[in-house]
């Protein structure tokens, strides 16, 4: 029972843990002694008391997610897909689980389907994700020769097929239902929910879909158990959480450890700190549609509620560090570039909106700003801001870092409208 | 009924609306774009947000999209509230960042909806500085302009055109704030209904082109409602005038036929109006065989003389002229010597249709069709020959759909989710038919046979559905009784009898077992079936074979529609005619006749329908309706409405044509119905070049209509009303103002005009089967160039096909035919095209006026021409395919 169970099969120096080593190490194990011995009902008990909750980011439990697909009705097709289009910026979890034990996720996903009477799955991958596509592809394979997925697997009334589908790459598309249309060859829009992907998901049918570290933990829930996997969290929240640190810190990576971690332990302990030379100015806790934090909260334990409560969200979980001696003005720029054409065009207030504050963020980035300016900001950000307002969570998500930003760095904005230039540039030129 | 608090007050919603169509029923203006009364709300424009509560303590509440928004019983609303109003500019101020506010120079300008909602929200300071979006337009074909930059992305336009009207060529290209509403390369838009999108478009991005030409602001328009001349349908629409020319013709919301949508042969045929073939004056044959010119009391005095001198005079009526005047025409000659001007066999097919509208069998109208979950179309080419049913039929095998969202619980309304639910889930239609037809993508089984093939499997099944037991070796016949409500379709263009015959008795079969069955019958001109109703006991071609000497034709080119040879005893001919067509050339005296709109009539539709077309406008010198020369050549004065009573004193089963709409008496409040908008401008200038003394607008003594701005408009009955207009609400949109729900009939009474009432049982047809011949030569309807009328239209002929002679391979091998070579018959020179999708044995050409020789043809007369060189420029039409590939 590792304490580690995500990522116990990821050996420094060892490569990836292919198919035999997987078996050797335990795997597959949970898929022998689950399918067509145990209940899918009690299956789903397990999960729902395990409290797991959704990894990628909105974090919603996982069992009662499940809980609302209907009973088969034996009209049709039912669906699992894994939403492997990890392109949160700053985030890089997934592939680390894809890339170095795909089998960790097939496995997850075949007892994921088994509780969920799901007959067919996909893996939804990013485009650029080519090393995990092709290992996943191979892992398939030979999952498929040994028997674990296909017709009437181990001999139990349950088939499953499994494919690999590379995205054509949009942010959007890890959007749940914009991810559903995508795969069904549509434009990749959002539905509107409800109904939602379980009642009416994949070509109309019932569909689950989960993010890739969400099915990775479902094989040791149902190997080792809810209680021991509730332990595993040093707070409310079950499981560990695989957590990443990128910007100027000493050593950026992505690590697994228990939900529930203060801040602190992750930046400091595993990330080494900041780079010499530099300060924490803030940081986005889970990915770039999360709310700026500051060192103020760096003692906050990493979970969902705890987060919630400091003003942000814990999204992926993998954090974007920002310095001091870097432009949060031009960064916010930045994300909100991406934001704004990663749009899909569906809805007015994100397809003209995000543009909108783009331009003006570019432009009190280039020194031409005026204050009236952080009045567009402002009424734009209520405008775009709060789910409802639009079409899906993508334009809400966008307004997170510069409602927060503005919010802990106004006199940055100030700086650059009273100076008519970025004070960031002169600093760099300065040095 | 669900009851709801809007701004505290109660609201009575109806069950399983959303909150926006609750609210503008209720009255209340909320903007929108996006959501269409007939397509359904997808959630994407944002301008319809209100508050809604969660509960009785929840004081702030939060935005919801009132399109995507469920009616609960006691649920709590606001549309005032500040944040909601707030929300609602920001979206149009957020839309006009990339708009280029053209409206002085946009065909839109003046009834466009943005222009509208913007008002509507009161966004009117501009903050933003950066660059608009631009675009590049592209050519649509004769009938559709585009001008992309205008668009606000509201998706309406390929919602209409794929999901609705089940087109494949227009699409939404790209993302973000760069999506584009075109084609994947520039092109003619494939597909019949495609001139909706000008309307269906909240702004200027898809214009009509045949208004652009010559435009004119919708407020200094005269308009009158009309009824569309192109099929036997009988669509409801709104024709505009300026300058005496006709310059467009919109929708007119009819919720029992045509509801919003036209088909481009209605929307642009009207032109015709306007055309270069428009006989201007009267004229005379001189000696030398040409005409002179005459002034009106002139010719008039002529025809007098020869009708009083002539030996045996006959007066041929028609199928595409009015009651009124085929009435007249009728007083003139007497009733023995009137003829409707149809053949034999046109006459013997529209009998059968009357006898089945006025029999017990359901006959549904063109709205009711859609309420049907299971068709079969038993040889009626129904794109090509009555278009607006197919848009009905394809919203009928929705029907399976509808069915799956009510079990899932998921409202009709939240279109996506319906369709991403049905997916490809349609309810059963099947297509009998000699070739390919338009609708084949969304049949579930087409069968492909000669017109003698379809009688007899037509026949197989009623006799499996007919008895005490139905036979359930027949899938068909099972299908039909099965459903909750089955659909017989056929009709007149494939000219048979027999089929007609087959589908009536399928209809009396499957009904036995299933009461719920109905039959739609195409009839073949705007009013066939009235011109049917008032001589059905003597045929044309009979009369015509007793010889008559001299004959007075109304509004019909004998010449195209009969065999030469039974014309051969007319020595004196005086033609009717607002078109100068073949019988015009042959004629002795021409009379300018005006066309419907310049002329009041009242016609009958394939559902038994009367409906009254009013002029639009004053006709020109001496052209004059047709009813007015008649009963001023037989030296009366008798108004439109004196012919209508005269009608009905003659045939109880004319009553309705004058309950269909108010005479000229009506008045409200002592005023009549003004034809201009109370806008109109520059009017009394209009002609200040020749006199600056301004001009007596002309008086209408036939109708309750004014030709001038002054008078009532907002109070008038539906079937008097002469364009759609509301205060804040200048576009078509504002035609919910005037139903009584959203989507429902007019506020006003509608009035009483449906001819038949009696229910006597019909008894089947006898029957034989067809000895089976081996080849058929069958004439193929085109939506565009099959109406001698609306090809005078310019834009539309231009769409029209070129000769051709269609076959599958093994005809074409047994006539010794190869594809892309020449053919000649009747002196008709044809492409020979060939495609699987024909039944054996049939050769099909299209039905033009160049192909008129080639009726009665058979197989054997069709030649190869040697060294035949295939001409570059054959016309699209003829090339068609199914999936709308060419």
């Amino acid at each position: 029972m590792s304490s580690q169970p995500l990522t116990k099969n990821i050996i420094d120096h060892e490569g990836p843990t292919g198919f035999v080593r997987y078996e050797e190490r335990g795997g597959y194990i949970a898929v022998r002694d689950t399918v067509g011995k145990l209940d899918p009902a009690s299956v789903l008990e397990i999960i729902k008391d395990a409290n797991l909750r959704g990894r990628g980011g909105a974090g919603f439990p996982t069992g009662m997610k499940w809980s609302f697909v209907p009973k088969p009705d034996g009209k049709g097709h039912r669906y699992l897909v894994a939403n492997a289009d990890e392109m949160e910026p700053g985030t890089f979890k997934d592939r680390l689980l894809m890339e170095q034990d795909p089998h960790q996720l097939i496995e997850g996903m075949i007892l994921s389907a088994y509780t969920l009477s799901a007959d067919v799955g996909y893996i939804f991958i990013r485009g650029e994700y080519h090393l995990a596509i092709s290992r996943l592809k191979e892992a398939i394979e030979q999952a498929e020769a040994s028997g674990y997925i296909g017709h009437r697997i181990l001999g139990s009334e349950f088939s499953f097929k499994l494919h690999v589908h590379v995205s054509a790459g949009r942010y959007i598309c890890g959007e749940e239902t914009a991810l559903l249309n995508s795969l069904e060859g549509k434009r990749a829009t959002p539905r509107t929910k409800p109904p939602f992907p379980q009642v009416s998901g994949l070509w109309g049918r019932p569909t689950i879909v989960n993010n890739v570290e969400t099915l990775c933990n479902i094989t040791h829930i149902v190997t080792y158990g809810a209680e021991w996997f509730r332990a595993l969290g040093r707070g409310t929240d079950g499981g560990t959480k695989l957590f990443g640190a990128s910007g100027r810190v000493k050593h950026p990576g992505c690590w697994e450890l228990p939900m529930g971690t203060p801040i602190r332990e992750i930046l400091e302990d595993c990330a080494g700190g900041m780079a010499d030379g530099y300060q924490l100015k803030g940081f986005l806790p889970g990915g770039a549609s999360t709310d700026f934090l500051t060192a103020d909260h760096l003692d906050i334990p990493m979970e969902y509620e705890t987060i919630m409560q400091a003003g942000s969200r814990m999204g992926t979980g993998t954090m974007i560090i920002l310095d001091d001696r870097s432009c949060p003005v031009g960064m916010i720029a930045n994300l909100e570039k991406f934001f704004a054409r990663e749009s899909c065009g569906f809805c007015t207030p994100c397809r003209e909106g995000l543009p909108w504050v783009q331009q003006v963020l570019d432009k009190i980035e280039a020194g031409n700003g005026s204050l009236s300016d952080l009045d567009i900001l402002d009424r734009q950000a209520i405008f775009i801001g709060a789910i409802g307002n639009t079409h899906c969570a993508h334009a809400p998500g966008a307004m997170e870092p510069l409602v927060s930003g503005m919010k802990y760095f106004r006199d940055d904005f100030i700086s650059h409208i009273e100076h008519k230039m970025c004070p960031y540039s002169a600093k760099s030129e300065a040095r | 009924m669900p009851t709801i608090i809007v701004d505290e007050k109660s609201i009575e919603a109806k069950e399983g609306a959303n909150l926006l169509e609750t609210l503008l029923s209720a009255g209340l203006d909320v903007p929108y774009f996006c959501w269409h009364p007939a397509m359904g709300s997808i959630g994407a424009c944002r301008q319809c947000a209100v508050i809604g509560y969660a509960n009785d303590e929840d004081t702030r509440g939060r935005i919801v999209m009132s399109c995507m928004t469920p009616v609960m019983d006691g649920a709590r609303f606001s549309v005032t509230e500040d944040k909601a109003a707030s929300f609602r500019e920001s979206v149009i101020e957020n839309l006009m960042l990339n708009h280029p506010h053209d409206c002085p120079v946009c065909e839109e300008g003046g009834e466009c909806h943005l222009q509208d909602m913007t008002v509507m929200v009161g966004h009117h300071d501009r903050q933003y500085e950066g660059l608009k979006t631009t675009f590049r337009n592209q050519y649509l074909g004769p009938f559709i302009g585009h001008e992309m930059n205008r668009c606000i992305t509201c998706y309406r336009c390929v919602r209409y055109y794929q999901d609705y009207a089940g087109g494949h060529d227009l699409n939404a290209f790209g993302s973000r704030d760069r999506v584009f509403f075109g084609r994947a390369e520039p092109g003619v838009l494939d597909n019949e209904f495609a001139g909706n999108l000008i309307e269906v478009c909240p702004t200027g991005v898809f214009t009509d082109k045949t208004f652009s030409k010559h435009y004119t602001r919708k407020w200094d328009l005269q308009s009158a409602p009309t009824v569309c001349q192109g099929c036997s349908l009988g669509c409801n629409t709104y024709t505009s005038e300026r300058y005496g020319e006709v310059r467009r013709v919109h929708n007119r919301y009819n919720h029992e036929v045509n509801g919003y949508f036209l088909c481009d042969r209605g929307r642009f045929g009207a032109q015709h109006v306007n055309s270069v073939n428009r006989v201007p004056q009267a004229g005379v044959r001189n000696e030398a065989g040409l005409y002179d010119p005459v002034n009106l009391e002139d010719a008039l005095a002529s025809a007098s003389t020869l009708i009083e001198n002539s030996k045996h005079l006959i007066g041929i009526g028609s199928p595409r002229a009015s009651l009124e005047a085929n009435e007249a025409l009728r007083q003139l000659v007497g009733a023995k010597n009137y003829c409707n001007g149809m053949t034999d066999n046109e006459q013997k097919m529209h009998q059968i249709l009357l006898d089945v509208l006025a029999s017990d069998l359901n006959s549904p109208s063109l709205a009711e069709v859609e309420d049907y979950d299971a068709i079969i179309i038993v040889g009626e080419d129904v794109t090509n020959h009555a278009p607006r049913l197919a848009l009905s039929i394809r919203q009928s095998v929705r029907q399976r759909a509808s069915d799956l969202a009510k079990d899932s619980g998921i409202a009709l309304w939240h279109d996506a989710a319906v369709r991403e639910l049905a997916q490809n889930e349609l309810s059963p239609l099947i297509i009998l038919s000699p070739m390919a037809d338009r609708l084949d993508d969304i049949a579930q089984e087409s069968i492909r046979l000669a017109p003698a093939g379809i009688v007899d499997r037509v026949m197989q099944i009623a006799s499996a559905a007919d008895g005490s037991t139905p036979s359930s070796a027949n899938e068909i016949a099972q299908l039909l009784i099965n459903a909750k409500k089955p659909l017989i379709v056929s009709g007149t263009s494939l000219n048979s009898l027999d089929l007609l015959k087959a589908a009536t008795n399928l209809a009396i079969a499957v009904t036995k077992h299933n009461p719920e069955t109905g039959i739609f019958l195409c009839a073949s001109e705007s009013n066939s079936l009235g011109v049917c109703l008032l001589a059905n006991d003597q045929s044309c071609e009979q009369m015509l074979k007793d010889k008559p000497t001299t004959a007075i034709v109304l509004e019909n080119d004998i010449y195209q529609r009969f065999d030469h040879r039974v014309l051969e005893s007319i020595e004196h001919l005086i033609v009717l005619t607002a078109l100068d067509d073949e019988t015009a050339s042959r004629a002795e005296i021409v009379l300018p006749a005006g066309s419907f709109a310049e002329a009041q009539g009242t016609f009958i539709n394939s559902e038994g329908r009367a409906q009254r077309s009013l002029a639009v406008f004053k006709s020109k010198g001496d052209v004059t309706p047709s009813y007015q020369l008649l009963t001023r050549l037989k030296g009366e004065a008798k108004r439109a409405s004196h012919l209508q009573a005269d009608l009905a004193a003659s045939n109880e089963v004319f009553e309705s044509i004058i309950t269909c709409a108010p005479d000229e008496s009506f008045r409200i409040a002592g005023s009549k119905i003004a034809r201009m908008t109370h806008r109109s401008s520059g009017r009394t200038a209009t002609a200040a070049n020749i006199s600056v003394r301004e001009s007596r607008q002309p008086e209408d003594s036939e109708s309750a209509l004014a030709f001038t701005m002054e008078g009532n408009q907002q109070q008038a009955p539906v079937s008097l009303r002469a364009y759609t207009w509301s205060p804040r609400w200048n576009s078509n949109q504002s035609i919910h103002k005037f139903q009584s729900e959203v989507g429902g009939p007019d506020k006003t009474t509608v009035a009483k005009s449906i001819l038949f009432h009696q229910r006597p049982a019909l008894t089947p047809y006898p029957l034989s089967a067809n000895t089976d011949e081996p080849q058929y030569v069958v004439g193929q309807h085109h939506i565009f160039g099959s109406d001698p009328i609306s090809n005078e239209a310019e834009e539309l002929a231009s769409l029209a096909p070129t000769p051709y002679a269609k076959m599958n391979t093994a005809t074409a091998l047994s006539l010794g035919l190869i594809h892309r070579s020449g053919v000649k018959c009747h002196d008709v020179e044809m492409i020979v095209l060939i495609e699987d999708d024909v039944a054996d044995g049939c050769l099909i050409y299209p039905l033009i006026r160049a192909t008129s020789a080639l009726a009665g043809a058979a197989p054997s007369d069709f030649i190869t021409i040697d060294n035949w060189v295939t001409p570059e420029n054959v016309n699209r039409e003829s090339l068609i395919t199914t999936d709308g590939t060419r």
